[in-house]
């Protein structure tokens, strides 16, 4: 019998891995199929362009092969006939949290959301199971046109806007579970910032699975326009059932000349969902995209924030942080393609891995031919914590311009006995010593973060190395 | 004499299977120093190691008793916490984590009788500067990474200033005089005498004799080849200077 691994499950399931009575009032039968999308379609009262996009990206999602790479062992572990597609908790969405029914308000409670609204957020969306549940967003920044509002409401609302860009990034034939999340696709935000407006308080999105079996599809489109910046930020949890769930989301970043896009992704999922998302961002000239992404949990994420720098003096910045527990595999990394002169762009992986959990960088950066003078670092750091657990770094460059300056640097290293003696002599215990490495480790990560979410990760971390002494 | 603070009986050691201590007595009381001397390979980090529970030293005979309590078979950490303080020979670099927050977290462990000891941040802050100005430190240290590209002098500054900081009731300090200069030599023995009071017991472990010439021992050890091989006054680190351990091993 496995006491830790029993003992970090109940505290998970304490404070995230909770669940509610299951809520409705539509859920679609198990399984995909032209019927299920177009009943989506349908409910949702969408422009024939969106359900005719829906069809025939389910076309190419029933075509396409599952992925090659990977952790195909665990991916072929996910039984799509079993998984709810769409599941409608509410009839509309709430304006206060009054509106929204008790049992999922006292979710959001828990979690922390309408305090952190109230404290240091200018907008949330709420999202529980397939919809948009609540949301907010602060008056003056909808004065300045600020646009923050769901993807479906964003769809109804700024037809415009969203058919020119909705799809740009991230085609449905990118990758089968792109085409997937084209098919299936429900909440998510949409955000238009205009011209020269600087959102300098964050919005945020909670992505909240409450459901066994659940499969949660959010599609999340930004558009920073010339000039502008925006801070978004992401959380996901989950309950912990017994059989899988899918989260398969689709981001799009539209970084326009000179804007300012960071998005930061701080997920905790339970360890019996599958996370398979797809980010890409495009950056214009002189613009800058940051993603700043923080794996906890999940049996299997792959997840790899791209950027295209796509206009001269364009800047990416990806910082990648994952945790591998047990019976978990993070697969995550990043990409960057230089296809502008004089860009620029660093990555940074941090990975740590304990209990028997896996973690693999895989990276992938292009220079394209007139590229000139651009710049990449890319680094990666693993940390493991036993002897069990493992780390794998699959880096990959294609450099197409000899006018470009490439770094590549990676460590790995032990929690020695030497390090633990000395944060053990000065009286901390074994599990908060190795906190403390972690914490050191992350650190990196966690300074990129706004103060109270720095809090939040440390005291994750803190929460995952409960009975990592054995 | 006061209070017996720390008490080594007949202590067995082996590392890695290999015996290092063979039968080492030592007794400190409070208001104490005590410096334990001898040649490369003597076995006196093991000793030092031995007495806060490195896991390396297994404890093949013999017990060691700190404040009436044999703490023999207990982990590390649980002596920390009961006030016992190693001053490391070569302290560990943890990246990634301030001197501030590493010595707020160590902070965050004492207890008195047995109670969780209350500190705000604010005594902590005051505590620190006036520890920090004792050593000649300045503020830009407490961001740094702990011991994370430190010169040996600044780590051993660090050692010094957790040491003052903990309050422990019995020290030891291992070689906490090496990579010192002169200057560092003096601030640093100066915060060990004012340290080494009525109430506590400080066990100083050191090469030379040139860290004794500015604190001055009650008692000097001599350890060579995992045994005591002569006890005695001051005095005695000075001879030591011109006989030789060797020398007076063959002797003993």
């Amino acid at each position: 019998m496995d006491g830790p691994a029993l003992e970090f499950r109940a505290s998970y399931e304490e404070q995230y891995g909770f669940r509610e009575p299951e809520r409705y009032v539509f859920k679609a039968r198990p399984g995909l199929s032209a019927q299920v999308v177009d009943e989506i379609s349908e409910m949702k009262g969408e422009p024939s362009w969106m359900r005719q996009f829906r069809r025939k990206a389910l076309d190419t999602f029933m075509a396409k092969p599952m992925p090659t790479w990977g952790n195909t062992e665990l991916l072929q572990g996910i039984r799509f006939d079993d998984i709810y597609y769409y599941i409608k908790p509410v009839e509309r969405q709430g304006r206060t949290w009054d509106d929204v029914p008790a049992e999922i308000k006292r979710t959001f409670d828990r979690l922390g959301i309408p305090e952190a609204e109230r404290t240091i957020l200018a907008g949330v969306s709420a999202q529980y199971e397939s919809e948009v549940v609540y949301h907010s967003i602060r008056e003056d920044l909808q004065k300045r046109g600020v646009i923050f509002t769901d993807m479906d409401s964003g769809l109804r609302e700024h037809p415009d806007l969203v058919k020119r860009f909705f799809a740009s990034v991230v085609p449905p034939t990118d990758n089968k579970f792109a085409a997937l999340n084209s098919a299936v696709w429900s909440g998510g935000s949409f955000i238009y910032v205009p011209p020269g407006q600087r959102v300098e308080v964050p919005l945020q999105a909670y992505f909240r699975i409450n459901a066994e079996r659940m499969g949660q599809f959010e599609r999340t489109l930004i558009i920073a326009d010339e000039g502008s910046k925006v801070h978004y930020i992401e959380g996901c949890t989950a309950p912990i059932w017994s059989t899988d769930s899918l989260h398969s989301a689709v981001v799009e970043l539209i970084a326009l000349k000179g804007a300012h896009i960071r998005y930061t992704t701080i997920q905790n999922w339970a360890n019996n969902v599958y996370n398979l998302v797809t980010k890409r961002a495009v950056a214009h000239e002189d613009a800058i995209v940051e993603w700043v992404d923080g794996n906890l949990g999940s049996k299997l994420t792959m997840k790899y924030p791209a950027i295209y720098l796509v206009g001269r003096g364009a800047r990416g910045e990806i910082l990648s942080c994952a945790y591998a527990g047990k019976g978990q595999h993070q697969d995550a990394g990043g990409k960057v393609f230089h296809a502008a002169p004089r860009t620029t762009s660093t990555i940074t992986s941090k990975s740590v891995s304990r209990g028997g959990g896996r973690a693999s960088y895989r990276g992938l950066v292009k220079i394209h031919k007139g590229a000139i003078g651009s710049k990449v670092n890319v680094r990666c750091d693993a940390l493991l914590l036993d002897e069990r657990s493992r780390s794998d770094t699959y880096p990959t460059m294609e450099v197409d311009e000899q006018d470009a300056t490439i770094g590549h640097e990676a460590t790995v290293s032990k929690i020695g006995e030497e390090q633990l003696f000395y944060l053990m002599s000065r009286g901390l215990t074994e599990q908060d010593a190795m906190a403390l490495i972690v914490n050191g480790f992350f650190e990196a990560f966690v300074k990129e973060l706004p103060l109270e979410y720095a809090v939040e990760l440390n005291r994750l971390i803190q929460l995952e190395m409960e009975g990592s002494v054995g | 004499m006061g209070e017996t603070i720390l008490t080594i009986d007949d202590l067995h050691v082996q590392v890695e299977g290999k015996p290092i201590l063979r039968g080492v007595n030592l007794e400190v009381h409070a208001g104490e120093i005590h410096a334990v001397m001898g040649p490369n390979g003597a076995g006196k980090s093991t000793l030092v190691q031995a007495v806060l529970g490195h896991p390396r030293c297994e404890v093949t005979g013999g017990r060691i008793v700190f404040l009436g309590t044999d703490v023999t078979g207990m982990k590390c950490d649980e002596r920390a916490r009961r006030g016992l303080f190693l001053g490391f020979q070569n302290p560990v670099a943890v990246p990634g984590v301030s001197v501030a927050n590493f010595l707020l977290a160590a902070m965050g462990t004492r207890r008195v009788d047995g109670q969780p000891q209350k500190i705000s941040i604010k005594e902590f802050r005051t505590a620190l500067k006036e520890k920090m100005a004792q050593l000649g430190i300045g503020d830009s240290f407490l961001g740094r990474s702990v011991n994370d590209g430190f010169s040996g002098g600044e780590r051993k500054r660090l050692e010094v200033l957790q040491m003052l900081m903990l309050g422990p009731t019995m020290a030891l300090l291992d070689e906490t005089d090496s990579g010192l200069d002169i200057d560092a030599l003096k601030t640093v023995a100066g915060a060990v005498n004012r340290y080494a009071g009525s109430s506590v017991g400080v066990l100083l472990v050191t090469h030379y004799q040139r860290l004794l010439g500015f604190v001055k021992p009650h008692r000097v050890h001599v350890l060579v080849d995992g045994c005591v091989v002569r006890r005695g006054g001051p005095d005695l680190a000075l001879d030591l200077e011109s006989v030789g351990y060797e020398q007076l091993a063959a002797e003993a």
